[in-house]
């Protein structure tokens, strides 16, 4: 004991480990949040996200009606009138736009949702439980992170009954590997920390030490994971759209753009009727980059850009101050 | 060598796997696929097209486990069985003469995207907070937001049809015959450049980040003091002791990366009229042919594996603890 | 008095974040004379690395140097432009770091890392800078094969005596070791301790020792000094130290280790939640003999700051 006193750090270290997970994990996801308000990037994400969201709740009321309907002579440019324009066909471009928010946001957040939480179910039980499970679980992870995600997209996008539901579970389906990998590596190392490893000598059941102990722990990662999996749902919904595997008969951005190009908008130049579409989705998934980066500013401080630039060989500043 | 052969059979895994899926899918649908996609197939479909698809999707119902064992021996073989779209052409066909643009076009954007993104992110982690670092991964960023085909788009219309100063469609230049000569080869540089290009654009901040979080984190690992108390020049520790350390999660990433980079050429190559396989995956879509799809799927995976094991003996050349001994 | 190889004087090192600065090291002063043994000892956190890193410049960012003159042979260190500086690490001092079991590239071969440093300061050929390594391999009792090794393919200890042949590779005049056993065995330890006492009486050069082990401390040290919060609390030769410590943190440093040679004695140490604080400059109590003058150590009942 007495060799403790030439070592208060492992003094100081013991004494916190008396909370428990949970309770120092609430403070801390509390912490978070003020830190992400505070930060610049967190800020300028979120207010774009908010923007989306409330143009995509409020498109029935701007454009009532149905948005697909044709209003005007085709292929008209951006006027008064319609200010983006109308497609080929007559359709008003930012009503197609502001319509296609609702589907494309939709599901790009309850695909992103899904893959997120079957991530974190078998990143969790795979480091929870070890051994067979775990091999199991990283192996058939890893097949899935290795196969192509496209081509893998098309074929079962191709072979489902079309329609909304599809396109979410295919985009599940696709996605829930990258954040299994990352939670597992991050329940791997809160396994081995002591309030783990009381909760288990206190006889508590694994269910319970995993939602309560582990998992408030990876507060951060879950999030930093969660908006990887949205902006890469969103990417995917676009793409398998754009190749006409969505539902071609719901407005979506990704359905806008398909409809664009098969109505060869862009051969003809007709720039307006693809651009809104695009730029959606860019800034969409831009905001949510920019939320992600805060994130891991706040979690990682070594990532922080420094106010100066500094050579990472630099010497020792020396800064001599008047003494007082 | 323990390492290679751990890897290669976990690729050998994983392309059994992906041909089980191909196998179990049309069989796992509710219903029956032939006569689903019968009714929505707008072209009349010749009665040995209709066949073709019931022996694929095993809506024969014959006993399934020598249907399996059947299957897995045509695929191994390179047997896909017929294209709808291209009738009577064999999708193994089809796909051969694809695959090679494919491949130049996703290896070219690749190698690219590596390259300069490495390169972009040891510079920004080595000069923190400085130009490279302050402006050139918030603009990354921003331009990997968007789509590939829409960028692809957007540089079509700005490049091609504005401006006039690229190609407009295809590999190559309509009449010209192809041969290994400069003229031909030159003609296949013009087209690739914007389809490459679009690519690249989109995954370099991709690149750039990881590299330099990587580079910012062995930074301040002991060997790199110890390299600065030896008196090295800085760009010899930032070259032979910090860059040589951080490539090495950047090399292992690349695995994953590869199967995104194929997925950007097979939508680009939608855009640009790029004859390559996902060219011809637009036309499989819209003309239902399942079997065309399937054949894609399993060669692009097996392309994608490939890589992945080139990928394993450049990380064995430059990890020395994963050799033995 | 001949110039030290080494003189710091009222050094001063803040750690400056957003909210506050910290001080690692705090008007620390001391000097280390030719072929001298000069012992660095005090608990973790106390500020040892940050004494030993400033010297050769190379704490980074949040780290800077407020106040006090680093005088390497009568040379300020403080105004040393980078190129000087390049030229200077190494050759004149050399570093065994904490961690020196990570300190080798873990890429590249041992000999490479051997030939880099010895042509970067001395140019020649390569090899003769291979031959060169193989003398100093020879010089620490390893094989001159292992050379063509990465660093995984050798145990700790191995890897701790190629540091510190490296560092011998240029006669630095001091050789600074931060805590240069702390992550080996006990039996590889006193290996390593005999390695060293041997090649410096063989090279001569001055060693600043830093630990927070007390025995090993006073086993190997010509003069020590007791580092408490960022202040050096004593300073005196090791004999004076062993027999008649002032400072009543030395005394408890002292009683919490057991001796490595002789009976077993009860340890005693510091009482749980004692603090110092405001220490004092030194004053002289003896031939060399230096401590800051004590109150009342502060009694906190197990509250921690
Ligand atoms: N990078 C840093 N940032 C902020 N404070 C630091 C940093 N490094 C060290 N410190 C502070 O300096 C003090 C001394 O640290 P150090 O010199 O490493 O101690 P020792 O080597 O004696 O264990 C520590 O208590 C710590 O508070
Ligand atoms: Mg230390």
């Amino acid at each position: 004991m007495t060799q403790n006193a030439t070592d208060p750090q492992t003094l100081a270290a013991s004494q916190p480990a008396e909370e428990s997970g949970s309770a120092r994990a609430r403070v801390s996801a509390t912490r978070l949040l003020r830190t992400l308000l505070r930060n610049g990037k967190a800020v300028a994400g979120l207010s774009i996200l908010l923007a989306f969201i409330i143009l995509a709740l409020l498109a029935p009321a701007l454009f009532p009606g149905d948005p697909s309907r044709i209003t005007s002579a085709g292929a008209s440019a951006p006027s008064m009138e319609h200010w983006l324009g109308t497609t080929s066909k007559g359709q008003d471009v930012l009503g197609l736009t502001l319509w296609g928010a609702r589907s494309s946001l939709f599901v790009g957040f309850a695909a992103g949702i899904l893959s997120t939480i079957v991530g974190v179910l078998v990143g969790l039980s795979g480091a929870y439980f070890g051994r067979g499970l775990d091999e199991v679980l990283s192996l058939v992870t890893n097949v899935f992170l290795l196969v192509p995600g496209l081509p893998l997209l098309v074929i079962l996008a191709a072979f489902m009954p079309p329609g909304l539901g599809t396109v979410i579970v295919v985009l599940m389906i696709t996605g829930w590997a990258g954040s299994a990998r990352v939670m597992r590596s991050q329940a791997m190392s809160i396994r081995g920390k002591d309030y783990v490893a009381a909760a288990l000598v206190s006889g508590e059941r694994p269910l319970r030490i995993m939602v309560r102990e582990m998992l408030p722990n990876m507060a951060s990662v879950v999030m930093t994971t969660l908006l990887g999996c949205i902006i890469g749902s969103i990417g995917a919904q676009a793409g398998l759209e754009f190749l006409g595997l969505g539902d071609v008969n719901t407005i979506s951005w990704g359905t806008n753009l398909f409809w664009a190009t098969s109505d060869g908008s862009l051969m003809l130049g007709q720039w307006w009727i693809f651009v809104p579409s695009g730029l959606a989705i860019a800034l969409v998934a831009f905001a949510l980059a920019l939320c992600n980066y805060a994130v891991d500013e706040i979690t990682n401080p070594r990532l922080r850009r420094p106010k100066h630039a500094t050579k990472s060989t630099a010497a020792t500043t020396v800064v001599r101050k008047e003494e007082k | 060598m323990s390492f290679l052969l751990r890897r290669l059979g976990f690729y050998l895994l994983a392309f059994w796997a992906s041909i089980t899926l191909n196998f179990l899918l049309p069989r796992l649908m509710p219903g029956d696929p032939v006569t689903r996609m019968l009714s929505r197939s707008q072209q009349r479909l010749e009665p040995q097209q209709v066949e073709a698809l019931r022996t694929l999707m095993g809506v024969d119902g014959g006993p399934i486990i020598p249907e399996y064992f059947g299957y897995l021996s045509r695929v191994l073989t390179g047997d896909f069985g017929m294209s709808i779209s291209r009738f009577p052409t064999p999708v193994s066909e089809v796909i051969a003469s694809q695959l090679p643009w494919t491949l130049l076009l996703g290896l070219t954007s690749l190698i690219f995207a590596v390259i300069l993104g490495n390169l972009l992110g040891i510079l920004a982690a080595w000069r923190r907070g400085g130009f490279l670092d302050s402006v050139a991964p918030p603009l990354l960023v921003f331009i990997g937001s968007f789509p590939y085909f829409w960028l692809a788009m957007g540089a079509l219309y700005i490049f091609g049809i504005n401006m006039g100063v690229a190609p407009m469609r295809h590999a190559f230049s309509v009449g010209l015959v192809p041969g290994f000569n400069l003229e031909f080869i030159l003609d296949v540089a013009a087209h690739l450049v914007l389809p490459a290009l679009t690519i690249v654009l989109v995954s370099l901040g991709g690149w750039m980040l990881g590299m330099r979080n990587t580079m910012i984190a062995t930074n301040s690992e002991d060997y790199i003091l110890m390299a600065e108390a030896k008196g090295l020049r800085p760009h010899r520790i930032m070259l032979n002791y910090a860059a040589r350390n951080a490539m090495l999660p950047s090399v292992t990433s690349m695995g994953m990366s590869i199967g995104f980079i194929v997925g950007g050429a097979l939508l680009t190559e939608v855009v640009f009229a790029y004859p390559g396989v996902g060219y011809q995956l637009l036309g499989a879509v819209q003309g239902l042919d399942y079997p065309l799809m399937q054949g894609m799927f399993l060669t692009i995976t097996a392309a994608v594996l490939i890589a992945n094991f080139l990928v394993d003996l450049v990380y064995v050349r430059l990890d020395p603890r994963v050799r033995k001994g | 008095m001949s110039v030290p190889v080494l003189e710091v004087q009222d050094l001063t090192v803040e750690y400056v974040s957003d909210e506050r600065a910290v001080r690692g090291a705090d008007r620390v002063s001391f000097a280390i004379h030719s072929g001298e043994i000069f012992g660095l000892a005090g608990e973790s956190g106390c500020g040892k690395s940050t004494i030993a890193n400033s010297i050769m410049r190379l704490l980074k960012d949040p780290a800077r140097i407020t106040h006090g003159k680093i005088l390497f042979e009568g040379q300020d260190v403080l105004g040393m432009d980078e190129a000087e500086l390049r030229a200077w690490r190494w050759n004149n001092v050399a570093m065994v770091f904490q961690s020196a079991m990570n300190s080798l590239n873990p890429v590249t071969r041992i000999g490479e890392q051997f030939v880099d440093v010895i042509r970067t300061h001395r140019g020649g050929t390569r090899a003769a800078a291979v031959q060169r390594a193989e003398e100093l391999l020879t010089m620490v009792r390893i094989d001159p094969a292992r050379l063509r090794a990465y660093p995984h393919q050798l145990s700790g200890g191995q890897r701790q005596r190629i540091v510190i042949a490296m560092a011998c590779a240029l006669n630095p005049r001091l050789l600074i070791l931060d805590e240069p056993t702390t992550a080996l065995d006990v039996v590889v330890q006193q290996e390593i301790l005999e390695q060293i006492r041997e090649l410096q009486s063989e090279l001569g050069f001055a060693i600043l020792f830093i630990t927070h082990d007390m025995s090993l401390m006073l086993e190997l040290s010509d003069r020590i000094g007791i580092m408490y919060g960022g202040r050096i609390v004593e300073l005196a030769p090791a004999p004076s130290l062993r027999h008649g410590s002032k400072h009543p943190y030395t005394q408890a440093l002292l009683g919490a280790f057991p001796p490595l040679h002789g009976p077993k004695v009860k340890l005693t140490g510091l009482a749980e939640g004692t603090r110092f604080t405001n220490i004092k400059d030194l004053r002289q109590v003896g031939e060399g003999h230096w401590v800051a003058p004590t109150q009342a150590p502060v009694l906190t009942q197990g509250e921690l700051p």
